[in-house]
């Protein structure tokens, strides 16, 4: 094992080199290309033997993956934002095809208006596909992450693809130490892709991704894609047990943080929740009891697991990044669903919309978030969904549209005189 | 094409039984599935055809399929892509030793006209210019045939269609979709008709011995969709080919000429043709729109002009 420091991106592509992937369809989008990159220099130095090739689009990269994967290779693809939204006619039709393989996204807000930078809206829009999602936190994690998916997704009880989320930038572009594990370590750990019958062959002619008449055929394969993911969650504590086992690192399905005797807990997902965990901590040192719960998984929704972790806490502050417009945060309407009814569930959950494009979240929002959970709990009420924006910041929009007028009115000025 | 290349010499030549299993759910008379009978018959069942949305799509309806080999359907934008996957999975197979020589597939896409000249187009011309191995056969109905012959990229000028019923007709002008692939430079591009069995199966054998991007373009004579009775659907394609308006035609890169490998002289008037199809009816009815008509002649006998 060598430590290395090494950014989100160069993370997941050790992940794929790691799992001696045979096949890269390959298409470039900010943040995610150099991944890309990454496995090309490999392939042609040597230290990699697969096969890259890079697409005229996102919709036919992610075609290119599921037939590669239906002929039974391993295969890794990677994308981002818009890109994902492109190829999201083939994101919903792969898990029926029942064909394991890798796609990292690196999370992106969508346009409009178009961004470059970090958030969920890009990767919830696949919530319903039947991909299976690791979302991240650090570096480390990527690259586990991608090694795990690939023992997961080609369960033969799972056989689904699976994506691994990681942030644009604020991860993506991130230098951390990582360790990487030793091939052997990695071997014994993940074998060699066995497609099963699922494969092309001249003496083993097969029909796939056919279409069906009527709802009765219809919802039988539907429905088994659905158990297939939702028996994944067994099929994950096993990979992750022998993933710890392998490589000494152990990536539950939920991360739970100082939650045992906590009053209030943060619920959100991938590299914010560094901020949220430190945030924990300093307010910890105030006397607040805090908590902080990650689930690491979302497709399959480990509930159980998560309810578990909220056990005995009154309030939880959900802080999505990403908008259902019109509704509010996918995380926190999740929760409730799932929580609803449930004995021992916290009392609030109260909703903050966060981190948009890229947008931080200081310390003192952490605490206000808190707070405000917190009072509404022990006032047995929920509090009105918060969208975080800081007076400073309308400050700041205010004086560059005003910039912008200014230079506009004096445009015009000149044009007339 | 020479006849000492093939082993189509006359029509006895042809297969007498097909390999392709009936009952589908194609529409009687269907001029595509005619053509595909014999295209299928030469390629052999060692193929996994790649099917974008279209027609062919209900060929394969769980839980039967006519095809002896295998199938793969993928989606109305990208079925080159998916031919390129299962290509590249083939070939990484092979060079890594994880599977037999005699397991390998011939790749071939199968697509309609919606597809292959319009959403499917992008993805088509960058398979070209990567190079991928693999024959592209598009059925052309000259429409969005299976949900009620709406106009495609190449329906015929005049042609009315599930959205132009108007006197005019459509009124944009078929897409050559045979110049396009000349331009994107492949290996192989040929036109063909099932009414002209003898040159589609040499068309077919030539292609299926070449390597790299090829493309068999087959006229398919559409009953639903142009509104001519089932049985008719042989003399259609006859008097496609008899008018000039569907050249027979091939293309190589290693020669950069377009041959034509059928040509009838001196050629029947288009007439003949448009006149047995309703999706022309009014261009005879209630009165003669000779102004139409000399258009369409017109486009054929420029074309032919050209082509010397």
């Amino acid at each position: 094992m060598s430590r290395r420091l090494v950014t989100g991106n160069a993370a997941a592509a050790w992940g794929a080199r790691l799992a001696r992937v045979d096949y890269v369809p390959a298409f470039p989008i900010t943040p995610q290309t150099e991944i890309i990159e990454a496995l090309s220099s490999w392939i042609e130095a040597g230290s990699l033997d697969a096969r890259l090739v890079l697409l005229e689009s996102e919709h036919s990269m992610l075609t290119a993956a599921g037939a590669a994967a239906a002929t039974g290779v391993r295969v890794f693809t990677a994308t981002s934002s818009q890109g994902l939204l492109h190829a999201m006619e083939m994101l919903f039709t792969l898990p029926g095809w029942r064909v394991p393989f890798v796609l990292v996204n690196v999370s992106r807000g969508l346009a409009s208006p178009l961004t470059l930078e970090p958030d969920h809206t890009d990767v919830l829009a696949a919530r319903d596909s039947g991909f299976l999602q690791i979302h991240c936190a650090t570096s480390q994690e990527v690259l586990d992450s991608v090694l795990l998916a690939y023992r997961w997704g080609e369960d033969p009880r799972v056989r689904l693809p699976v994506i691994v989320n990681l942030d644009g930038f604020h991860l993506s572009f991130t230098r951390e130490p990582v360790m990487i594990p030793e091939s052997e370590a990695v071997d014994g750990f993940l074998p060699a892709f066995d497609p099963g019958a699922v494969r092309f062959r001249a003496s083993h002619p097969v029909s796939q991704a056919v279409a069906v008449l009527g709802g009765g055929p219809y919802s039988y394969f539907r429905y088994e894609t659905h158990l297939a993911a939702e028996g994944a969650l067994g099929a994950y504590d096993e990979a992750a047990a022998a993933f710890a086992h392998a490589c000494a690192r152990s990536w539950p399905a939920v991360d739970a943080y100082r939650c045992e005797d906590a009053e209030v807990a943060f619920f959100l997902i991938g590299s914010l929740a560094t901020r949220a965990r430190d945030a924990v901590d300093r307010l910890r040192e105030a006397g607040m009891r805090v908590g902080l719960v990650r689930p690491r998984l979302l497709r399959p929704y480990p509930a159980a697991a998560i309810a578990r972790a909220l056990q005995g806490v009154a309030a939880v502050a959900v802080i999505d990044q990403n908008l259902s417009m019109g509704m509010g945060g996918v995380l926190h309407t999740e929760l409730a669903s799932a929580l609803y009814g449930q004995d021992g569930a916290p009392r609030t959950l109260a909703s903050f919309i966060g981190g948009l494009g890229g947008r931080s979240v200081a310390l003192e929002e952490f605490r206000e978030m808190a707070r405000v959970a917190l009072a509404a709990a022990r006032e047995g009420r929920t509090p009105p969904r918060r969208l975080l924006y800081t007076a400073q910041e309308l400050r700041e929009l205010r004086k560059l549209q005003a910039i912008a007028h200014d230079e506009r009115s004096s445009l015009a000025g000149e044009s007339a005189s | 094409m020479s006849t000492s290349e093939t082993q189509f010499r006359r029509m006895s030549d042809l297969p007498s039984t097909h390999l392709l299993g009936g009952g589908t759910a194609m529409c009687a008379g269907c001029g595509g599935l005619q053509a595909l009978q014999l295209i299928y018959d030469v390629l052999g069942e060692k193929t996994v055809l790649v099917n974008a949305a279209g027609c062919m799509t209900l060929l394969s309806t769980y839980p039967f399929t006519p095809f002896r080999g295998s199938w793969l359907y993928t989606a109305m934008a990208s079925a080159p892509a998916g031919a390129q996957g299962v290509r590249d999975a083939l070939d990484v197979l092979l060079a890594k030793g994880r599977m037999e020589a005699e397991d390998d597939l011939r790749v071939v896409v199968l697509a309609g006209d919606g597809s292959s000249a319009g959403m499917g187009l992008s993805a088509t011309s960058a398979a070209i210019d990567r190079g991928l191995d693999f024959l592209y056969v598009c059925y052309d109905n000259e429409g969005y045939a299976n949900t009620g012959q709406q106009p495609s990229a190449t329906t015929p000028h005049g042609a009315r269609t599930a959205t132009d019923v108007g006197a005019a007709g459509a009124r944009g002008w078929k897409k050559d979709l045979f110049a396009l692939w000349v331009a994107n430079r492949p290996t192989y591009v040929a036109s063909a008709s099932g009414a002209e069995p003898l040159d589609l199966a040499r068309k077919v054998e030539k292609a299926a011995r070449l390597r790299g991007p090829r493309l068999l373009l087959v006229h398919a004579p559409c009953p639903t969709g142009w509104g001519f009775e089932p049985s008719e659907m042989p003399e259609i394609g006859h008097l496609a080919v008899a008018t000039g308006a569907w050249p027979l035609k091939e293309w190589e890169r290693t020669t950069n000429r377009v041959v034509h490998t059928k040509v009838r002289r001196p050629r029947l008037p288009v007439e003949e043709y448009l006149r047995r199809q309703d999706r022309f009816r009014h261009l005879f009815e209630p009165a003669r729109n000779e102004t139409l008509l000399a258009e369409i002649q017109a486009g054929i006998d420029a074309y032919w002009d050209a082509a010397g």
